[in-house]
């Protein structure tokens, strides 16, 4: 299992970025996909803004982007606020659920 | 480097049933070989199969059931467009002259394991093809002021022409409204938006220039190819209201043929889901970006078959390993004048477009009669 998966697992959003050249690499992986240097895995803020949304039922999803990289879909806990394009969330939790990674995020 | 031309096709019909890959294969070659009479098994080069089915060695099993002793046999796999990926690789081998006769064959069957990228972890628990089919249909739905009438007249559209095709899924029309009405996915989208998976299978049969008259009269050429591969990850795309992918495809195809998107009589285009048509066909330059749904009402209300005649994904069915071999057949028939009810009149010039993975990768072919 890849570092990325072992710190999900405890619920925790580490990001690898390149020692050579300071990109941050997504999807997650052990090299670079610029310049194929080592990656050093760092944590995240977990503050990202929305791309786009949707809602399935009663639970909006989304596809958020976090340092200016990184993009995932998540659930999109909604409480007062209305999502918005452009509108910042937060990372809640994150799982892994057999093959499949499982966020949750939460307007700011 | 050779010409090459695709002289013959066969095919089964797109079903709900449950059919083994190996028949399914089978059962598109016999077709191919019935409609072929001057095709003889050791004619062939090469035997490309072209499937998301996780069974192994399926080209050497479907050469050994139909008697064929090829120099080249393998499967090609890249969801979605794996049929045009293979036809572009039996291209490949006959312009190289490693072959001149290629034998290809897409299938799937209903519940084939290809049907999800496992790997696209970053859809999160999102991996289900709705939820980027929802978010490219919101996106185009906020950048150019789609509506959900639009989109159901795609559906509207192919269904209706799927109507006349014997090999289709669905052979049921549906009014605009009924659509309308079909059942909620998500907020952006309805049943009626989606294409499904079935069982099925397509072949073709390509040769080059220097063998073309033994195998027919009516040649139908490969002028021009055109492929773009950007991402695995669906959130990689920059714009969620169109194809980057395809329209870099496009340009590639459009320059090898010397044509423009002007010339095109008939296209099949891939739409997975109701919102792909629209963006292909403005991403192609069929018709201008944020027209996609002006233009494909005027075609319904006029029955004009010039996009999806064979009634696209939705209207036919999308096994994946066949669909892009199938969008050649009717391509094929179109410019030789055989496709019955669904003829367009005097079509010289046709186009298809295969993609996989929310058009993180997308096929482009120019064909010419
Ligand atoms: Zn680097």
């Amino acid at each position: 299992m890849s570092i990325f998966e072992v710190e999900l697992k405890k619920g925790k959003f580490v990001i690898p970025e390149c020692l050579t050249c300071k990109d941050v690499v997504w999807p997650p992986s052990d090299y670079c996909s610029l310049c194929f240097g080592k990656v050093n895995w760092r944590k995240s803020d977990g503050i990202g803004k929305i791309l786009e949304y949707s809602k399935k039922g009663n639970i909006f999803f989304c596809l958020a982007e976090f340092e200016k990289k990184i993009r995932i879909m998540g659930t999109l806990q909604v409480y007062s606020n209305q999502p918005e394009i452009g509108k910042k969330v937060k990372l809640d939790t994150c799982k892994v659920d057999g093959r499949n990674y499982n966020f949750t995020m939460t307007l700011v | 480097m050779n010409k090459i031309a695709i002289v013959g096709y066969g095919t089964t019909k797109f079903s709900r049933e449950e059919i083994p890959v190996e028949s399914l294969l089978l059962n598109a070659t016999k077709s191919l070989f019935d409609q072929n009479p001057n095709l003889n098994q050791k004619d062939i080069d090469a035997v490309l199969v072209s499937t998301n089915d996780n069974t192994k060695y399926l080209s050497a099993i479907l050469s050994e059931l139909a008697g064929i002793q090829p120099k080249t046999a393998h499967t090609v796999e890249s969801l979605c467009n794996s049929g045009t990926n293979s036809v572009v690789s039996a291209y490949s081998y006959i312009a190289s002259g490693l072959a001149d006769v290629a034998l290809v064959v897409g299938a799937e069957r209903r519940n084939s394991p290809g049907q999800i990228l496992e790997w696209d972890n970053s859809r999160g628990e999102f991996k289900h093809p709705i939820f980027w089919g929802t978010i490219f249909t919101k996106a185009h739905k906020r950048k150019f002021g789609t509506t959900e009438e639009d989109l159901a007249t795609v559906s509207a559209k192919n269904h209706k022409y799927a109507h006349d095709n014997p090999n289709a899924y669905s052979n049921k029309i549906y009014s605009v409204e009924e659509l309308m009405n079909s059942k909620i996915l998500t907020d952006d989208l309805k049943v009626s938006d989606c294409s499904r998976p079935c069982s099925g299978a397509s072949a073709v049969l390509l040769v080059s220039d220097k063998v073309v008259k033994k195998y027919s009269d009516s040649p139908v050429w490969i002028n021009g190819i055109g492929q773009k591969t950007l991402s695995a990850s669906f959130t990689k795309n920059q714009d969620f209201s169109s194809m980057s992918s395809t329209r870099e495809a496009a340009k590639i195809a459009f320059d090898m043929s010397h044509l423009d998107p002007i010339d095109i009589d008939i296209a099949e285009i891939h739409d997975a889901f109701t919102v792909c048509e629209l963006m292909a066909i403005e991403d192609l330059g069929l018709v201008s970006k944020g027209n996609g749904a002006k233009f494909v009402k005027t075609l319904y209300e006029t029955e004009d078959r010039k996009i999806n005649p064979r009634g696209g994904l939705i209207g036919t069915g999308h096994p994946l390993g066949a669909t892009g071999v199938a969008q050649i057949i009717e391509t094929t028939q179109q410019l030789q004048g055989t496709a019955g009810k669904r003829q367009i009149e005097n079509a010289k010039v046709g186009l298809v477009h295969n993609m996989s993975a929310a058009a993180t990768s997308s096929t482009v072919l120019l064909l010419q009669s």
